[in-house]
């Protein structure tokens, strides 16, 4: 409880409390913020799911006012469009594959780098370099890397494996394989833009696990490798413990920001070979048809998804994952 | 099992696994090295050089030419490709994003992380929402709103798009630093007599210092790398382009090339590249701030 200070003002009716006075400063001090998300996120986001149900156009947004002419139209379209759910499909291989990929990859180059030899720091850094930089620079180094006229995979490729014909990586939907008199296709634009979001977010996942790795203390190492533990021994029931919370995390965090990707596929393939996942659908959609209602109502349902994807992995890990780490 | 056995089975695994860190190692310096010595390496050749021998790895000194860098950093009416000016608006957004994002960020960390109220939980958690929804379903609605407006071509238009993706990880950042400061600084200041207010301004954020810094270029670098609201915003206008879509730009087109567009790939990545290795322990360390606790 405070007492008022005597003089500098007339006492009031009821003092306030601490509690309240803090209650009051925190609201205040959350307020900028507050409409700026207001502003740029949430308001966005409902008008997403008005335009969602209208029948909008570009062009006639501006007559149709906020409200009316409610429709399921775009709906109907979305959902009775065959290509809507195939890209559906290879949003969700794409997501899992560059998660998988990129936390898997981080997590073995935090093992490579957890203790000190001499280049360390130089080559931790160098390895952050795909994350830092800018996407189309990146993606336009792999485009002319893998390109069947001037890149140099190919022309590596065909000198060190005899490949016969130049492999066009980036825009081969179906590419035969032969692995011991066994022919099968494999989705290779798919396969590449996944390898990419794979290379280009692992250093995201490795920081976070070293970061994770150097506060377990040596002691338990040590006390397993006297009761002769192996080293993958150490690592099942030692280190991958402690890392557990960390990779739940990031997989979490990797599959919703890859869920939404589109700079990285637009880039590469422009969404074709069978790389069609819905973001870039979206921007199609909004740009070259101008057909806003469409494009609204599939980031709808893609955020949707995400929501009754995160929603099932809450329900069924969410528990395990307390249990663990109590 | 014997205790023989046991020996054999661990000098095995650590024996392969000796052998295997290293192997990694050689394979993660030449995925993350390569890559980026292919682009300077192309950037410094002639295009001819290029689709004569595709494979080369190495620069013949007979290549060497810097007239790609000329050609791409000259302002369009001597016929260059204009990247300068780009440059600056790249920097324009990306420094107007770091301002108003510490601007808006700022207040809400520390209230987050420092004072009870009502809705505390309930913002922290908003805050995070946000990344739940995908950034083209936030393009849709701020496309038409920008269009209507007529802010659609503008450079501050799009730095205050950016304050959307770059809030909720500044937020993150600043918060996980102000709850590491202890609590009788802020007791001490009001005992002499200082205001919520002036606490924050006169001493939490001077010690806050690295941490700006550090969440100020990481926005920098968010801003300085986007791509999908400079396209939808400023594609027609050519004189507002940033460097990421002048160079998206022109690489769609066949009339200049690949050695040329190399150059401006380096020029574009640069920047942001030296800034990074100039702050790196900085940044490392404010992203992954609270990993370490599990």
């Amino acid at each position: 409880m405070s007492t008022p200070r005597r003089g500098a003002t007339p006492p009031r009716k009821p003092p306030i409390s601490a509690a309240r006075r803090e209650n009051r400063a925190g609201l205040a001090f959350v307020t900028p913020t507050f409409v700026v998300v207001l502003v740029v996120v949430i308001i966005p986001i409902l008008w997403t799911v008005l335009l969602a149900f209208q029948n909008a156009k570009l062009v006639d947004i501006q007559q149709n006012g906020l409200f009316g002419r409610w429709t399921l139209d775009n709906f109907e379209q979305v959902f009775g469009s065959p290509g809507f759910w195939s890209s559906l499909g290879t949003t969700l291989a794409y997501t899992v594959g560059a998660t998988a990929g990129s936390v898997v990859l981080g997590l073995v180059a935090a093992l490579a780098l957890r203790r000190p030899f001499r280049g360390r720091g130089l080559l931790r850094a160098a390895m952050l370099l795909p994350y830092v930089a800018p996407v189309v620079a990146v993606s336009f180094v792999w485009e002319v890397a893998l390109s069947p006229q001037y890149g140099i995979v190919n022309e590596w490729g065909s000198k060190l494996f005899g490949w016969d014909d130049p492999i066009a990586f980036l825009s081969t939907r179906s590419y035969e394989v032969g692995f011991l008199g066994l022919h099968f296709d494999i989705p290779l634009a798919l396969l590449t833009v996944i390898a990419f979001e794979t290379w280009r977010y692992f250093p995201f996942a490795f920081l976070f696990m070293l970061a994770r790795l150097q506060a377990v203390p040596d002691s338990l190492e040590e006390a397993a490798r006297v009761d002769g533990a192996t080293p993958t021994q150490r690592f099942r029931h030692i280190l991958l413990p402690q890392l557990m919370s960390v990779i739940a995390l990031l997989s979490v965090l990797r599959f919703i920001m890859t869920f939404n990707k589109f700079d990285d596929v637009y880039l590469l393939t422009g969404g074709g070979s069978g790389t069609d996942v819905v973001a870039v659908r979206v921007y199609d959609f909004l740009t070259s048809r101008f057909d806003v209602g469409a494009a609204s109502a599939q980031a709808l349902v893609l955020a949707v998804v995400l929501m009754v994807l995160l929603g099932v992995h809450f329900k069924f890990f969410g528990k395990k994952m307390q249990e663990e780490s109590a | 099992m014997s205790r023989a056995f046991r020996m054999t089975r661990t000098q095995f695994e650590e024996g392969l696994f000796g052998v295997l860190r290293w192997v990694v190692i050689v394979f993660l310096a030449l995925i993350t090295i390569v890559p980026f010595y292919y682009m300077l390496l192309l950037s410094l050749k002639p295009i001819d050089s290029l689709l004569l021998d595709p494979g080369q790895l190495w620069l013949s000194a007979k290549d060497f030419t810097l007239s790609t860098y000329e050609s791409v950093l000259k302002p369009t009416s001597e016929g260059g490709q204009g990247f300068l000016s780009m440059l600056l608006n790249s920097a324009l957004v990306a420094v107007a994003t770091v301002l108003l994002t510490l601007a808006a960020a700022v207040p809400g960390a520390y209230a987050v992380s420092r004072l009870k109220f009502f809705g505390n939980r309930q913002v922290g958690a908003l805050f995070l929402a946000v990344y739940l929804f995908p950034a083209t379903l936030l393009a849709v609605p701020l496309f038409v709103m920008f269009a209507k407006m007529g802010l659609s071509g503008s450079l501050v238009g799009l730095a205050v798009v950016y304050i959307a993706q770059t809030v909720p990880v500044s937020i993150y950042m600043l918060k996980n630093y102000f709850v590491t400061i202890p609590h009788s600084v802020e007791e001490a200041a009001a005992i002499d007599g200082a205001s919520r207010l002036q606490t924050v301004v006169k001493i939490i954020l001077p010690l806050a210092l690295p941490t700006l810094m550090a969440t100020g270029l990481y926005v920098f670098m968010i801003a300085w790398n986007e791509f999908l609201f400079a396209l939808l915003f400023l594609a027609a206008d050519p004189g507002k382009w940033t460097v990421s879509l002048g160079l998206q730009q022109l690489a769609n087109g066949i009339e200049v090339s690949k050695t040329v567009l190399m150059a401006g790939s380096v020029v574009l990545t640069i920047p942001v590249v030296v800034l990074f290795f100039a702050a790196e322990r900085l940044l490392t360390e404010g992203l992954t701030a609270g990993a370490d606790k599990g």
